[in-house]
């Protein structure tokens, strides 16, 4: 096995027991980069001085037996919307590059991005992501669109499409991505990763660049579910920059390697019917129904669930995330930073140049759309009435959760594989409702994560999605446990991608 | 059925201070009637919401109280360095065009 293409909880022990070094490490990552990046394109900006500066200086520090930190020698990337500190963050968008070209450089770290560096990862770049995390494909980026390591024709997925490839081509060992309707979930599905939407706080928000405050939330992109409870070892806890971010009330931060166990007897796994329906791809579902036989095998108790409001989360989805993002992209107005139209005669006509200028189309398309659904005569109508249905979603899973006593659902984490690039840009509801599985997960503040299950004939992944309650101790135990499960007797998720 | 008109998207692309020339103001009705009509389909439960006196959701941990920090004093991120990032800044200040004639 190569070095790049092994997980983070192999790579950690190699370079802390001087098996090896992370330059090794961090120069068969480059290599990597060199031979599939031009195919692939899943960085925003890289900056390969540094991730070698990097690596020379925590190899110094091991050589001389100095104590270094949990991910020590790590190559990694985060999405395009987490600040890093005096390095290039676009949210792959033109407005935050200036007239003369040049990238924001923020002033300060993410505090996702601060626990990493605590920890020695070696951040080599950011990943391409849809502009502002508004799309289903990484076609909406404003820097160059994506492709899907399984097949170039194909679209990774979005908004976190950038990370999910990376990962899956081997090109970091791990990235972070975040999910504000399956922003997460569906690239790792499309990509054949291992990708998880923690509970809403449990992971700081501070330095994370605002789509919809009430939904979005940070995690990690993995090659397996072991790193993904090491990577929520390290970013989750309670900041107090971050008021959303939930306290650490049942002691859990820093337990989540501990959730990992091989055993799912007498568990309930609950199956929606609704993720049956006619029009369902056929590939998917026979996967899903593979996965409840294997779960059953083991032991688990199999329930039929129901969520009777699914069909309106899509709905509830884009009334309140774009009126959130509304209101959030009002900062971009060529003051403080980033791009300013230069073509101004006054302030006002500045701010409408600059967002004219500096917006893609889909950007436009939501912040009219959430200024419509907010403005006067229509909050009642839409807005409040969207937050209402919010409601009835949390109270399915309320009562699949606490009333019918299960422990997990599991369904797919999109209605179909990878689409082909192109194919859905014209018809922004079609490219909407690709979420239509992951979407309830945000409204509900629940955590869910996608690992795979299978493969298309042709060859694409399939992504199975385990969600579970939001009770921060159990809630996550469970999810762990039953994902852990899977990858432990199944090969899903060891299939690589040729390229 | 909803009716967005040209007008809506100029009185709302006003709003939101984005300028939209003609042909994106017939796009971009196009494509909101049809997300409007899309999610007209909440309208189906207006009866259940009703009748079960539903409260909205504003947030997903709801309930729970806010979370607030002592109002203390402490260091922020440094003037120069933020103002180093803005397309117009003097030493102190973020410059734009003249407001006050």
């Amino acid at each position: 096995m190569k070095l790049y293409e092994k997980t983070a909880c192999e790579l950690i022990n190699d370079i802390k027991t001087k098996k090896i070094t992370s330059m090794e490490l961090v120069q068969s990552i480059f290599n990597r980069i060199d031979t599939v990046e031009d195919k692939v394109k899943g960085f925003a900006h890289i900056d390969k001085e540094f991730a070698f500066k990097k690596a020379k200086e925590i190899d110094e520090r091991i050589a001389q037996d100095q104590s270094v930190g949990r991910l020590a020698g790590i190559p990694i990337a985060v999405k395009d919307n987490m600040c890093i500190k005096d390095r290039p963050t676009t949210c792959a968008s033109k407005i935050l590059i200036s007239n003369q070209g040049e990238p924001y450089k923020p002033p300060y770290n993410a505090t996702v991005v601060e626990k990493l560096e605590k920890e020695d990862a070696v951040i080599i770049g950011s990943s391409n992501m849809d502009e502002f995390a508004m799309g289903s494909s990484c076609e909406n980026s404003a820097l160059h669109s994506t492709k899907n390591p399984w097949d170039l024709e194909y679209v990774p997925g979005g908004s976190s499409g950038g990370a999910a490839a990376l990962v899956a081509a081997d090109e970091v060992v791990f990235a972070l991505g975040s999910d504000t309707g399956g922003s997460i979930r569906q690239p790792a599905s499309f990509c054949g990763v291992s990708g998880l939407k923690p509970i809403y706080g449990e992971v700081s928000r501070y330095g994370l660049i605002a789509f919809a405050s009430s939904l979005d939330q940070i995690g990690p992109i993995t090659k397996n579910i072991q790193d993904s409870a090491l990577v929520m070892d390290i970013i989750s806890g309670h900041d107090p920059k971050d008021s959303t971010s939930i306290r650490n009330e049942e002691n859990i931060y820093g337990r989540y390697l501990d959730f990992l166990k091989n055993d799912i007897s007498g568990m309930k796994i609950g199956i929606p019917n609704e993720c049956f329906s006619e029009g369902m791809n056929p590939e998917i579902s026979n996967s899903i129904l593979n996965a409840k036989k294997l779960f059953k095998s083991w032991g688990a108790e199999i329930i039929d669930v129901s969520l009777p409001h699914a069909d309106y989360s899509v709905a509830v989805y884009y009334i309140i995330a774009t009126a959130e993002a509304s209101s959030n992209l009002a900062r971009f107005d060529g003051v403080q930073y980033g791009l300013r139209a230069d073509n101004a005669e006054n302030l006002i006509e500045m701010y409408f140049n600059t967002r004219e200028q500096g917006f893609g189309d889909e950007v436009k398309r939501r912040i009219l759309l959430g200024t419509y659904v907010l403005s006067s005569g229509y909050y009642d109508a839409y807005y409040k009435k969207a937050q209402k249905v919010r409601t009835l979603i949390k109270q399915d899973y309320e009562n699949i959760f606490k009333t019918q006593q299960v422990d997990c659902i599991i369904m797919p984490t999109s209605p179909t594989p990878a689409f082909k690039i192109g194919e859905r840009l014209d018809d922004p509801l079609q490219m909407y409702l690709s979420d239509i599985f992951t979407i309830s997960v945000n409204l509900a503040g629940i955590p869910g994560v996608s690992i795979p299950c299978g493969h298309t004939e042709s060859g694409l992944p399939i992504g199975m999605q385990i969600i579970t309650d939001a009770v921060s101790g159990t809630g996550l135990e469970k999810l762990f446990r039953v994902a852990y499960t899977f990858q432990e007797r199944t090969d899903y998720h060891k299939r690589k991608p040729n390229l | 059925m909803s009716e967005i008109t040209n007008k809506d998207i100029e009185y709302i692309a006003n709003l939101s201070r984005i300028k939209v020339t003609d042909s994106e103001k017939e796009k971009f009705a196009s494509d909101l009637k049809q997300i409007v009509d899309y999610v007209g389909k909440l309208n189906e439960l207006d009866d259940e919401l009703n009748q079960k006196g539903i409260n909205p959701t504003l947030h997903a941990w709801e309930g729970k109280g806010t979370l607030l920090r002592p109002d203390e004093s402490k260091e922020s991120i440094n003037r120069t360095a933020i103002l180093k990032q803005a397309p117009n800044a003097n030493k102190d200040f973020f410059s734009v065009n003249k407001i006050i004639e």
